[in-house]
Protein backbone atom coordinates (compact mmCIF):
# COMPACT_ATOMS: atom_id res chain seq x y z
CA UNK A 1 0.00 0.00 0.00
CA UNK A 2 1.51 3.02 -0.99
CA UNK A 3 0.56 6.36 1.06
CA UNK A 4 1.30 9.21 -0.56
CA UNK A 5 2.45 12.70 0.83
CA UNK A 6 -0.97 14.17 0.48
CA UNK A 7 -2.57 10.82 2.92
CA UNK A 8 0.58 11.16 5.51
CA UNK A 9 -0.69 15.23 5.93
CA UNK A 10 -4.64 14.10 6.29
CA UNK A 11 -3.56 11.21 8.68
CA UNK A 12 -1.20 14.07 10.47
CA UNK A 13 -4.30 16.28 10.92
CA UNK A 14 -6.31 13.36 12.05
CA UNK A 15 -3.91 12.33 14.74
CA UNK A 16 -3.01 16.07 15.73
CA UNK A 17 0.43 16.64 14.89
CA UNK A 18 1.94 19.27 13.26
CA UNK A 19 4.57 18.19 10.36
CA UNK A 20 6.90 19.39 8.65
CA UNK A 21 7.74 19.31 4.91
CA UNK A 22 10.85 17.34 5.53
CA UNK A 23 9.09 14.69 8.20
CA UNK A 24 5.99 14.54 5.79
CA UNK A 25 8.61 13.26 3.06
CA UNK A 26 10.31 11.24 5.32
CA UNK A 27 7.22 9.51 6.69
CA UNK A 28 5.86 8.70 3.45
CA UNK A 29 8.39 6.47 2.40
CA UNK A 30 8.57 4.83 6.12
CA UNK A 31 4.64 4.45 6.71
CA UNK A 32 4.35 2.61 2.92
CA UNK A 33 7.19 0.26 3.81
CA UNK A 34 5.54 -0.29 7.04
CA UNK A 35 2.08 -0.80 5.16
CA UNK A 36 3.18 -3.10 2.58
CA UNK A 37 4.95 -5.35 4.88
CA UNK A 38 1.86 -5.78 7.26
CA UNK A 39 -0.15 -6.56 3.68
CA UNK A 40 1.09 -10.49 3.85
CA UNK A 41 -1.59 -10.96 6.75
CA UNK A 42 -3.76 -11.17 3.16
CA UNK A 43 -2.22 -14.30 2.63
CA UNK A 44 -4.10 -15.62 5.55
CA UNK A 45 -7.33 -16.88 5.57
CA UNK A 46 -9.66 -15.20 8.37
CA UNK A 47 -12.79 -15.90 6.38
CA UNK A 48 -14.73 -18.36 9.28
CA UNK A 49 -12.54 -16.67 12.59
CA UNK A 50 -13.85 -14.03 14.91
CA UNK A 51 -11.62 -11.45 15.86
CA UNK A 52 -10.04 -12.04 19.74
CA UNK A 53 -11.38 -9.74 22.19
CA UNK A 54 -9.61 -11.13 25.03
CA UNK A 55 -6.93 -13.43 25.86
CA UNK A 56 -8.66 -15.40 28.85
CA UNK A 57 -12.11 -15.75 29.02
CA UNK A 58 -13.18 -13.79 32.23
CA UNK A 59 -16.34 -12.35 33.64
CA UNK A 60 -16.19 -8.89 33.90
CA UNK A 61 -16.48 -8.31 37.23
CA UNK A 62 -19.20 -5.13 39.16
CA UNK A 63 -19.35 -3.59 41.75
CA UNK A 64 -21.81 -1.80 43.92
CA UNK A 65 -23.19 1.34 42.29
CA UNK A 66 -21.70 3.96 44.38
CA UNK A 67 -19.65 7.04 43.68
CA UNK A 68 -16.19 5.89 45.18
CA UNK A 69 -13.58 9.12 44.10
CA UNK A 70 -13.80 12.34 43.46
CA UNK A 71 -13.54 15.85 45.79
CA UNK A 72 -10.08 16.73 44.82
CA UNK A 73 -10.83 19.45 42.03
CA UNK A 74 -6.93 20.78 43.32
CA UNK A 75 -4.95 17.10 42.31
CA UNK A 76 -6.45 16.96 38.85
CA UNK A 77 -5.48 20.29 37.82
CA UNK A 78 -2.31 20.44 39.59
CA UNK A 79 -0.25 19.31 36.68
CA UNK A 80 -2.04 21.23 34.19
CA UNK A 81 0.18 23.95 32.13
CA UNK A 82 -2.75 26.21 32.85
CA UNK A 83 -5.09 26.98 35.35
CA UNK A 84 -7.64 29.00 37.09
CA UNK A 85 -10.06 28.49 39.91
CA UNK A 86 -9.77 24.82 39.21
CA UNK A 87 -10.46 25.26 35.58
CA UNK A 88 -8.69 23.47 32.53
CA UNK A 89 -7.49 26.88 30.59
CA UNK A 90 -7.77 26.47 26.95
CA UNK A 91 -7.54 28.95 24.17
CA UNK A 92 -11.06 30.99 22.70
CA UNK A 93 -12.65 27.78 21.06
CA UNK A 94 -16.36 29.41 20.81
CA UNK A 95 -16.36 33.75 18.99
CA UNK B 1 37.15 -6.39 51.66
CA UNK B 2 35.04 -3.33 50.09
CA UNK B 3 32.01 -4.31 52.36
CA UNK B 4 30.25 -1.68 50.65
CA UNK B 5 30.88 -2.63 47.01
CA UNK B 6 29.91 -6.31 48.05
CA UNK B 7 26.50 -5.10 49.01
CA UNK B 8 25.11 -4.52 45.32
CA UNK B 9 27.01 -7.46 43.94
CA UNK B 10 24.02 -9.66 46.31
CA UNK B 11 20.93 -10.95 44.73
CA UNK B 12 17.99 -9.90 45.78
CA UNK B 13 17.49 -13.18 48.19
CA UNK B 14 20.83 -13.13 49.02
CA UNK B 15 20.12 -9.68 50.63
CA UNK B 16 16.87 -10.70 51.79
CA UNK B 17 18.71 -13.38 53.99
CA UNK B 18 21.67 -11.05 55.00
CA UNK B 19 18.91 -8.72 56.11
CA UNK B 20 17.19 -11.22 58.23
CA UNK B 21 20.64 -11.99 59.40
CA UNK B 22 21.21 -8.83 60.54
CA UNK B 23 24.57 -9.04 58.46
CA UNK B 24 23.66 -5.52 57.27
CA UNK B 25 21.36 -2.84 57.63
CA UNK B 26 18.44 -1.93 54.97
CA UNK B 27 20.37 1.96 55.11
CA UNK B 28 24.13 0.13 54.34
CA UNK B 29 22.20 -2.23 51.48
CA UNK B 30 20.44 0.65 50.34
CA UNK B 31 23.55 3.64 50.80
CA UNK B 32 26.08 1.18 48.93
CA UNK B 33 23.62 1.50 45.53
CA UNK B 34 23.59 4.97 45.92
CA UNK B 35 26.86 5.75 45.66
CA UNK B 36 27.45 2.93 42.96
CA UNK B 37 24.40 4.61 40.89
CA UNK B 38 26.38 7.79 41.96
CA UNK B 39 30.11 6.87 40.04
CA UNK B 40 28.50 4.87 37.64
CA UNK B 41 24.90 6.43 35.99
CA UNK B 42 26.60 9.40 34.34
CA UNK B 43 28.66 6.73 31.85
CA UNK B 44 25.13 4.50 31.54
CA UNK B 45 22.35 6.64 31.95
CA UNK B 46 20.25 3.82 33.50
CA UNK B 47 18.46 6.47 35.57
CA UNK B 48 16.85 9.05 34.58
CA UNK B 49 15.26 10.16 38.17
CA UNK B 50 17.40 8.92 41.12
CA UNK B 51 16.03 9.29 43.89
CA UNK B 52 18.15 8.87 47.22
CA UNK B 53 17.03 10.43 49.97
CA UNK B 54 13.55 8.79 49.38
CA UNK B 55 15.65 5.66 49.38
CA UNK B 56 17.23 6.16 52.97
CA UNK B 57 13.85 7.37 54.31
CA UNK B 58 12.21 4.14 53.15
CA UNK B 59 15.47 2.08 54.09
CA UNK B 60 15.53 3.77 57.67
CA UNK B 61 11.51 3.00 57.93
CA UNK B 62 12.39 -0.67 56.66
CA UNK B 63 15.26 -1.07 59.65
CA UNK B 64 12.94 -0.45 62.33
CA UNK B 65 10.42 -2.51 60.97
CA UNK B 66 13.21 -5.34 60.46
CA UNK B 67 14.31 -4.70 64.26
CA UNK B 68 11.12 -5.99 65.60
CA UNK B 69 10.46 -9.87 64.88
CA UNK B 70 7.38 -10.42 62.42
CA UNK B 71 7.01 -6.91 61.52
CA UNK B 72 9.17 -7.26 57.72
CA UNK B 73 7.46 -7.06 54.60
CA UNK B 74 8.18 -10.04 51.71
CA UNK B 75 10.65 -7.28 49.90
CA UNK B 76 11.68 -5.51 53.28
CA UNK B 77 14.32 -3.21 53.12
CA UNK B 78 15.51 -4.23 49.07
CA UNK B 79 16.51 -1.52 46.99
CA UNK B 80 14.85 -1.56 43.76
CA UNK B 81 14.64 0.75 40.11
CA UNK B 82 11.76 1.46 39.06
CA UNK B 83 10.81 1.56 35.27
CA UNK B 84 9.43 5.41 34.38
CA UNK B 85 6.72 3.93 32.91
CA UNK B 86 5.05 3.72 36.53
CA UNK B 87 2.92 6.16 38.04
CA UNK B 88 4.70 6.96 41.33
CA UNK B 89 3.00 9.64 43.79
CA UNK B 90 4.77 12.94 44.21
CA UNK B 91 7.55 11.38 42.05
CA UNK B 92 8.39 12.71 38.36
CA UNK B 93 7.17 10.20 35.92
CA UNK B 94 7.53 10.84 32.14
CA UNK B 95 7.46 7.76 30.47
CA UNK B 96 10.71 9.32 29.03
CA UNK B 97 8.37 11.79 26.73
CA UNK B 98 9.21 15.13 26.39
CA UNK B 99 5.14 15.32 26.34
CA UNK B 100 5.18 14.67 29.96
CA UNK B 101 7.25 16.79 30.78
CA UNK B 102 7.39 17.38 34.60
CA UNK B 103 4.14 15.33 35.02
CA UNK B 104 4.21 14.46 39.27
CA UNK B 105 1.08 11.59 39.86
CA UNK B 106 -1.33 12.04 42.57
CA UNK B 107 -1.12 8.40 42.94
CA UNK B 108 0.78 4.91 42.86
CA UNK B 109 0.23 2.30 40.44
CA UNK B 110 -1.01 -0.51 41.93
CA UNK B 111 2.17 -2.87 41.32
CA UNK B 112 4.52 -0.53 42.82
CA UNK B 113 2.11 0.21 45.91
CA UNK B 114 2.59 -3.43 46.35
CA UNK B 115 6.34 -3.26 46.20
CA UNK B 116 6.37 -0.92 48.69
CA UNK B 117 3.31 -2.38 50.76
CA UNK B 118 6.18 -4.97 51.07
CA UNK B 119 8.88 -2.76 52.73
CA UNK B 120 10.37 -2.46 48.78
CA UNK B 121 13.03 0.55 48.68
CA UNK B 122 12.63 2.71 45.76
CA UNK B 123 15.88 4.09 44.43
CA UNK B 124 14.59 6.20 41.08
CA UNK B 125 12.90 5.70 38.09
CA UNK B 126 14.61 4.27 35.13
CA UNK B 127 15.22 4.63 31.40
CA UNK B 128 13.06 3.31 28.87
CA UNK B 129 12.31 3.73 25.36
CA UNK B 130 9.91 6.74 25.09
CA UNK B 131 6.26 5.28 25.92
CA UNK B 132 8.14 1.90 25.64
CA UNK B 133 8.27 1.85 22.01
CA UNK B 134 11.55 0.56 20.91
CA UNK B 135 13.61 -2.19 21.49
CA UNK B 136 17.01 -0.47 22.46
CA UNK B 137 16.22 2.29 24.60
CA UNK B 138 17.39 4.97 21.46
CA UNK B 139 14.09 6.70 21.47
CA UNK B 140 14.04 7.73 25.18
CA UNK B 141 14.10 11.82 25.55
CA UNK B 142 16.68 11.25 28.18
CA UNK B 143 19.12 9.83 25.49
CA UNK B 144 19.40 5.84 25.58
CA UNK B 145 20.83 3.50 28.42
CA UNK B 146 23.84 1.67 27.90
CA UNK B 147 24.45 -2.01 28.02
CA UNK B 148 27.34 -2.97 30.48
CA UNK B 149 28.29 -5.24 29.05
CA UNK B 150 30.63 -4.72 25.74
CA UNK B 151 32.30 -7.43 22.78
CA UNK B 152 35.42 -8.73 23.47
CA UNK B 153 38.20 -5.99 23.04
CA UNK B 154 35.90 -3.24 21.73
CA UNK B 155 34.97 0.13 23.91
CA UNK B 156 31.91 0.41 21.71
CA UNK B 157 28.75 0.89 23.33
CA UNK B 158 26.25 -1.44 22.64
CA UNK B 159 22.26 -1.00 23.56
CA UNK B 160 20.85 -2.53 26.69
CA UNK B 161 17.86 -3.50 24.72
CA UNK B 162 14.36 -2.02 25.26
CA UNK B 163 12.47 -0.98 26.01
CA UNK B 164 13.22 -1.52 29.61
CA UNK B 165 16.78 -1.37 28.82
CA UNK B 166 17.39 0.93 32.10
CA UNK B 167 16.09 -1.77 33.83
CA UNK B 168 18.12 -4.44 32.10
CA UNK B 169 21.47 -2.43 32.21
CA UNK B 170 20.53 -1.35 35.84
CA UNK B 171 20.31 -4.68 36.90
CA UNK B 172 23.06 -6.28 34.81
CA UNK B 173 25.53 -2.95 36.32
CA UNK B 174 24.88 -3.60 40.23
CA UNK B 175 22.90 -0.75 40.27
CA UNK B 176 19.85 -2.13 41.69
CA UNK B 177 19.07 -5.55 43.22
CA UNK B 178 16.39 -5.92 41.01
CA UNK B 179 13.59 -4.12 38.84
CA UNK B 180 10.18 -3.53 37.40
CA UNK B 181 9.99 -3.66 33.97
CA UNK B 182 7.04 -3.40 31.15
CA UNK B 183 6.58 -6.16 27.74
CA UNK B 184 3.92 -4.80 25.52
CA UNK B 185 5.80 -7.44 22.20
CA UNK B 186 8.92 -8.18 24.43
CA UNK B 187 10.62 -5.39 26.28
CA UNK B 188 11.12 -7.30 29.14
CA UNK B 189 12.39 -9.98 28.04
CA UNK B 190 14.49 -9.33 24.91
CA UNK B 191 16.32 -6.72 27.00
CA UNK B 192 17.24 -9.17 29.46
CA UNK B 193 18.46 -11.48 26.97
CA UNK B 194 20.84 -8.91 25.50
CA UNK B 195 22.43 -8.18 28.88
CA UNK B 196 22.53 -11.26 30.89
CA UNK B 197 19.51 -10.70 33.10
CA UNK B 198 16.71 -12.52 33.92
CA UNK B 199 12.96 -11.29 32.82
CA UNK B 200 9.91 -12.51 33.28
CA UNK B 201 6.25 -11.49 30.87
CA UNK B 202 3.66 -12.66 33.19
CA UNK B 203 0.13 -13.89 32.00
CA UNK B 204 -1.94 -10.92 30.39
CA UNK B 205 -4.02 -10.23 33.80
CA UNK B 206 -1.93 -11.28 36.63
CA UNK B 207 -0.58 -7.83 37.16
CA UNK B 208 -2.76 -5.00 37.00
CA UNK B 209 -1.72 -1.86 34.41
CA UNK B 210 -3.51 0.80 37.02
CA UNK B 211 -1.10 3.43 36.94
CA UNK B 212 1.01 2.33 34.58
CA UNK B 213 1.54 4.49 31.49
CA UNK B 214 -0.79 2.64 28.41
CA UNK B 215 0.89 2.34 25.26
CA UNK B 216 -0.97 -1.33 23.89
CA UNK B 217 -3.75 -2.16 26.30
CA UNK B 218 -4.56 -5.49 25.25
CA UNK B 219 -0.57 -6.34 24.97
CA UNK B 220 0.90 -3.95 27.65
CA UNK B 221 1.96 -6.37 30.99
CA UNK B 222 4.20 -5.43 34.18
CA UNK B 223 6.97 -7.64 35.55
CA UNK B 224 10.41 -7.95 36.54
CA UNK B 225 13.60 -8.15 35.89
CA UNK B 226 16.38 -9.66 37.68
CA UNK B 227 19.51 -10.86 38.42
CA UNK B 228 18.43 -14.66 38.77
CA UNK B 229 15.52 -16.44 38.13
CA UNK B 230 15.00 -17.06 42.38
CA UNK B 231 14.63 -12.87 42.22
CA UNK B 232 12.00 -12.91 39.40
CA UNK B 233 10.11 -15.27 41.89
CA UNK B 234 10.22 -13.36 44.73
CA UNK B 235 9.44 -10.18 42.70
CA UNK B 236 6.51 -11.26 40.79
CA UNK B 237 4.83 -12.96 43.80
CA UNK B 238 4.47 -9.11 45.62
CA UNK B 239 3.68 -7.52 42.03
CA UNK B 240 0.99 -9.99 40.88
CA UNK B 241 -2.20 -9.36 42.58
CA UNK B 242 -6.17 -9.07 41.66
CA UNK B 243 -7.08 -5.32 41.05
CA UNK B 244 -10.49 -3.83 41.15
CA UNK B 245 -9.04 -0.76 39.12
CA UNK B 246 -8.11 -2.71 36.27
CA UNK B 247 -10.96 -4.47 34.75
CA UNK B 248 -8.40 -6.80 32.71
CA UNK B 249 -6.93 -7.73 35.98
CA UNK B 250 -7.59 -11.25 36.92
CA UNK B 251 -8.88 -12.65 40.64
CA UNK B 252 -6.48 -15.69 40.38
CA UNK B 253 -4.05 -17.01 43.20
CA UNK B 254 -0.53 -15.54 43.55
CA UNK B 255 1.47 -19.16 44.02
CA UNK B 256 4.88 -19.22 46.40
CA UNK B 257 6.64 -19.25 43.10
CA UNK B 258 9.76 -19.85 44.96
CA UNK B 259 9.39 -23.03 46.62
CA UNK B 260 8.91 -25.12 44.01
CA UNK B 261 11.80 -23.27 41.86
CA UNK B 262 13.68 -26.93 42.84
CA UNK B 263 10.80 -28.81 42.51
CA UNK B 264 12.67 -30.27 39.24
CA UNK B 265 11.55 -30.80 35.77
CA UNK B 266 11.62 -34.51 35.08
CA UNK B 267 8.73 -35.84 32.61
CA UNK B 268 8.27 -32.68 31.49
CA UNK B 269 7.32 -32.35 28.04
CA UNK B 270 9.02 -29.39 26.22
CA UNK B 271 7.93 -27.97 22.75
CA UNK B 272 10.45 -27.13 20.02
CA UNK B 273 8.89 -24.96 17.60
CA UNK B 274 10.02 -25.39 13.95
CA UNK B 275 8.52 -22.41 12.69
CA UNK B 276 10.83 -20.42 14.81
CA UNK B 277 14.08 -21.47 12.77
CA UNK B 278 14.09 -18.43 10.33
CA UNK B 279 16.60 -17.17 7.95
CA UNK B 280 18.84 -14.53 9.55
CA UNK B 281 19.05 -16.29 12.96
CA UNK B 282 22.94 -15.95 14.16
CA UNK B 283 25.05 -19.63 14.13
CA UNK B 284 25.27 -18.58 17.89
CA UNK B 285 21.61 -18.46 18.65
CA UNK B 286 21.08 -21.74 16.73
CA UNK B 287 23.57 -23.15 18.92
CA UNK B 288 22.69 -21.87 22.05
CA UNK B 289 19.05 -23.03 21.09
CA UNK B 290 20.56 -26.94 20.57
CA UNK B 291 22.10 -26.55 23.96
CA UNK B 292 19.63 -25.17 26.09
CA UNK B 293 17.16 -28.44 24.28
CA UNK B 294 19.85 -30.74 25.50
CA UNK B 295 20.15 -28.99 28.99
CA UNK B 296 16.47 -29.58 29.84
CA UNK B 297 16.84 -33.47 28.58
CA UNK B 298 19.17 -33.91 30.86
CA UNK B 299 17.26 -32.80 33.58
CA UNK B 300 14.73 -35.43 32.36
CA UNK B 301 12.48 -33.44 30.44
CA UNK B 302 11.04 -34.60 27.28
CA UNK B 303 11.54 -32.73 24.02
CA UNK B 304 8.66 -32.63 21.34
CA UNK B 305 8.73 -31.12 17.73
CA UNK B 306 5.71 -29.04 17.02
CA UNK B 307 4.50 -26.61 14.77
CA UNK B 308 2.65 -22.88 15.58
CA UNK B 309 1.58 -22.59 12.27
CA UNK B 310 1.14 -18.68 12.24
CA UNK B 311 4.36 -17.36 13.78
CA UNK B 312 5.18 -15.47 11.30
CA UNK B 313 1.86 -13.27 10.87
CA UNK B 314 2.49 -12.25 14.65
CA UNK B 315 4.71 -9.42 13.41
CA UNK B 316 3.08 -7.90 11.22
CA UNK B 317 -0.23 -8.27 13.09
CA UNK B 318 1.43 -6.69 16.14
CA UNK B 319 2.35 -3.85 13.52
CA UNK B 320 -1.20 -3.33 13.09
CA UNK B 321 -2.74 -3.69 16.51
CA UNK B 322 0.27 -2.13 19.00
CA UNK B 323 -0.18 1.47 17.19
CA UNK B 324 -3.85 1.35 16.80
CA UNK B 325 -4.33 0.77 20.45
CA UNK B 326 -1.58 2.96 21.09
CA UNK B 327 -2.78 5.76 18.79
CA UNK B 328 -6.09 6.11 20.83
CA UNK B 329 -4.01 5.78 24.42
CA UNK B 330 -1.80 8.54 23.33
CA UNK B 331 -4.79 10.91 22.49
CA UNK B 332 -4.95 12.18 25.91
CA UNK B 333 -1.74 14.13 25.48
CA UNK B 334 -3.25 17.39 24.52
CA UNK B 335 -1.36 19.81 26.38
CA UNK B 336 -4.33 20.91 28.45
CA UNK B 337 -4.82 18.55 31.69
CA UNK B 338 -0.89 17.59 32.13
CA UNK B 339 2.28 17.51 30.78
CA UNK B 340 4.00 20.07 28.02
CA UNK B 341 1.91 22.62 26.06
CA UNK B 342 3.09 24.68 23.25
CA UNK B 343 0.64 27.43 22.61
CA UNK B 344 -1.05 27.73 18.83
CA UNK B 345 -3.32 30.01 17.78
CA UNK B 346 -6.10 28.34 18.79
CA UNK B 347 -7.25 24.97 20.22
CA UNK B 348 -6.54 22.69 17.84
CA UNK B 349 -2.96 24.58 16.63
CA UNK B 350 -2.10 24.44 20.19
CA UNK B 351 -2.94 20.71 20.21
CA UNK B 352 -1.03 20.12 17.05
CA UNK B 353 1.68 22.43 17.98
CA UNK B 354 2.03 20.44 21.53
CA UNK B 355 2.31 17.25 20.11
CA UNK B 356 4.54 17.89 17.37
CA UNK B 357 6.97 19.46 20.17
CA UNK B 358 6.62 16.45 22.52
CA UNK B 359 6.56 13.54 20.66
CA UNK B 360 9.42 12.16 19.25
CA UNK B 361 10.03 10.35 15.73
CA UNK B 362 9.29 6.73 16.53
CA UNK B 363 6.54 7.76 18.68
CA UNK B 364 4.93 10.30 15.69
CA UNK B 365 5.40 7.30 13.30
CA UNK B 366 2.90 4.75 15.58
CA UNK B 367 0.73 7.33 16.42
CA UNK B 368 0.53 7.82 12.69
CA UNK B 369 -0.10 4.16 11.89
CA UNK B 370 -2.64 3.50 14.46
CA UNK B 371 -4.74 6.72 13.41
CA UNK B 372 -4.63 5.15 9.44
CA UNK B 373 -5.13 1.43 10.21
CA UNK B 374 -8.69 2.84 12.51
CA UNK B 375 -9.30 5.37 9.66
CA UNK B 376 -12.89 5.35 8.37
CA UNK B 377 -12.94 2.29 5.81
CA UNK B 378 -10.08 0.43 7.06
CA UNK B 379 -10.90 -0.52 10.07
CA UNK B 380 -12.03 -4.21 9.04
CA UNK B 381 -8.97 -4.52 6.59
CA UNK B 382 -6.16 -3.99 8.95
CA UNK B 383 -7.41 -3.92 12.75
CA UNK B 384 -10.22 -6.43 12.59
CA UNK B 385 -7.80 -8.29 10.25
CA UNK B 386 -5.30 -8.35 12.94
CA UNK B 387 -7.59 -9.27 15.89
CA UNK B 388 -8.55 -12.69 13.30
CA UNK B 389 -5.12 -13.48 13.06
CA UNK B 390 -4.76 -13.10 16.33
CA UNK B 391 -7.17 -15.72 17.66
CA UNK B 392 -5.29 -17.97 15.03
CA UNK B 393 -2.10 -17.42 16.96
CA UNK B 394 -3.53 -17.82 20.11
CA UNK B 395 -5.32 -21.34 18.48
CA UNK B 396 -2.15 -22.49 17.44
CA UNK B 397 -0.71 -22.41 21.15
CA UNK B 398 -4.40 -23.77 22.97
CA UNK B 399 -3.01 -26.97 20.60
CA UNK B 400 0.12 -27.03 21.89
CA UNK B 401 -0.69 -27.33 25.21
CA UNK B 402 -2.32 -30.69 24.13
CA UNK B 403 1.07 -32.17 23.63
CA UNK B 404 3.94 -29.85 25.75
CA UNK B 405 3.94 -28.03 28.70
CA UNK B 406 6.23 -25.46 27.84
CA UNK B 407 7.89 -24.06 24.66
CA UNK B 408 11.49 -23.24 24.25
CA UNK B 409 12.84 -20.59 21.49
CA UNK B 410 16.07 -18.16 21.74
CA UNK B 411 14.82 -14.85 22.83
CA UNK B 412 16.19 -12.65 19.77
CA UNK B 413 17.61 -13.66 16.64
CA UNK B 414 21.45 -12.03 17.80
CA UNK B 415 22.84 -10.55 20.65
CA UNK B 416 23.11 -6.35 21.61
CA UNK B 417 23.99 -4.36 18.98
CA UNK B 418 25.65 -1.13 18.72
CA UNK B 419 24.05 2.13 19.22
CA UNK B 420 23.01 3.12 15.41
CA UNK B 421 23.04 0.11 13.71
CA UNK B 422 19.29 -0.55 13.66
CA UNK B 423 17.66 3.29 14.22
CA UNK B 424 17.51 4.14 10.37
CA UNK B 425 15.44 1.56 9.59
CA UNK B 426 12.10 0.63 11.47
CA UNK B 427 11.54 -2.59 10.20
CA UNK B 428 14.80 -3.79 10.88
CA UNK B 429 14.59 -2.88 14.61
CA UNK B 430 11.20 -4.26 14.65
CA UNK B 431 12.42 -7.75 13.94
CA UNK B 432 14.79 -7.61 17.29
CA UNK B 433 10.30 -8.69 19.05
CA UNK B 434 9.96 -12.08 16.27
CA UNK B 435 10.29 -14.81 18.80
CA UNK B 436 8.46 -12.37 21.77
CA UNK B 437 6.17 -11.39 20.04
CA UNK B 438 3.66 -14.50 19.67
CA UNK B 439 4.11 -14.64 23.62
CA UNK B 440 2.41 -11.32 23.60
CA UNK B 441 -0.11 -11.93 20.93
CA UNK B 442 -1.86 -14.90 22.53
CA UNK B 443 -1.42 -13.58 26.09
CA UNK B 444 0.49 -16.04 27.43
CA UNK B 445 3.53 -16.00 30.09
CA UNK B 446 6.94 -15.80 28.97
CA UNK B 447 10.21 -16.00 30.71
CA UNK B 448 14.37 -14.94 29.40
CA UNK B 449 16.72 -16.47 30.92
CA UNK B 450 20.73 -16.05 30.21
CA UNK B 451 22.13 -19.29 28.86
CA UNK B 452 25.40 -18.29 26.86
CA UNK B 453 28.14 -16.16 25.46
CA UNK B 454 28.18 -15.11 21.97
CA UNK B 455 31.64 -15.18 20.26
CA UNK B 456 31.65 -11.36 20.66
CA UNK B 457 31.51 -12.40 24.70
CA UNK B 458 28.09 -10.79 25.07
CA UNK B 459 25.17 -12.48 26.63
CA UNK B 460 22.62 -14.46 24.40
CA UNK B 461 18.92 -15.91 26.35
CA UNK B 462 16.71 -18.68 26.13
CA UNK B 463 12.57 -17.62 26.07
CA UNK B 464 10.49 -20.14 27.82
CA UNK B 465 6.87 -19.89 26.92
CA UNK B 466 4.12 -21.05 29.04
CA UNK B 467 0.54 -22.13 29.63
CA UNK B 468 -1.96 -19.05 30.70
CA UNK B 469 -1.26 -18.31 34.83
CA UNK B 470 1.13 -21.43 35.18
CA UNK B 471 3.97 -19.22 35.72
CA UNK B 472 5.31 -21.10 38.42
CA UNK B 473 6.41 -23.93 35.56
CA UNK B 474 8.47 -21.15 33.54
CA UNK B 475 10.59 -20.46 36.89
CA UNK B 476 10.70 -23.93 37.86
CA UNK B 477 12.15 -24.54 34.26
CA UNK B 478 13.98 -21.45 33.88
CA UNK B 479 16.37 -22.43 36.83
CA UNK B 480 17.08 -25.78 35.58
CA UNK B 481 18.70 -23.33 32.68
CA UNK B 482 20.19 -21.30 35.43
CA UNK B 483 21.69 -24.31 36.99
CA UNK B 484 22.76 -25.58 33.80
CA UNK B 485 24.11 -22.50 32.17
CA UNK B 486 25.66 -20.82 34.57
CA UNK B 487 25.23 -17.10 35.94
CA UNK B 488 27.29 -14.84 33.30
CA UNK B 489 29.88 -12.35 34.89
CA UNK B 490 30.68 -9.09 33.18
CA UNK B 491 34.55 -9.16 33.50
CA UNK B 492 35.33 -5.38 33.62
CA UNK B 493 33.49 -2.94 35.61
CA UNK B 494 34.52 0.26 32.89
CA UNK B 495 31.90 2.09 34.32
CA UNK B 496 32.97 3.64 37.33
Amino acid sequence: MHVDEATVRRIARLARIKITDEEAKGLEGELSAILDWVEQLEEVDTDSVEPMTRVVPIQLKQREDKVTDGEKADEIVANAPMSEDNFFVVPKVVE
Amino acid sequence: MSRMTDLTKLTLAEARDGLAKKDFTSTELTDAHIKAIESGNSELNVYVLPTPEHALEQAKASDMRLAKKGNAGELEGLPLGIKDLYCTKGIRTTACSNILDDFQPAYESTVTQNLWDAGAVMLGKLNNDEFAMGSSNETSAFGPAVNPWRRKGSTDKLVPGGSSGGSSAAVAADLCLAATATDTGGSIRQPAALTGTVGIKPTYGRCSRWGIVAFASSLDQAGPLTKTVRDSAMMLKVMASHDPKDSTSVDADVPDYEATLNDGIKGLRVGVPKEYRIDGMSEEAVALWEKGIAWLKDAGATIHEISLPHTKYALPAYYIIAPAEASSNLARYDGVRYGLRKPGKDLIDTYEETRSAGFGAEVKRRVLIGTYVLSAGYYDAYYLKAQKVRTLIKGDFDKAWDEVDVVLTPTTPSPAFAFGEKSGDPLQMYLEDIFTVTVNMAGLPGISVPAGLSKEGTPLGLQLIGKPFDEATLLRVGQSIEDAAGRLAITERWWG
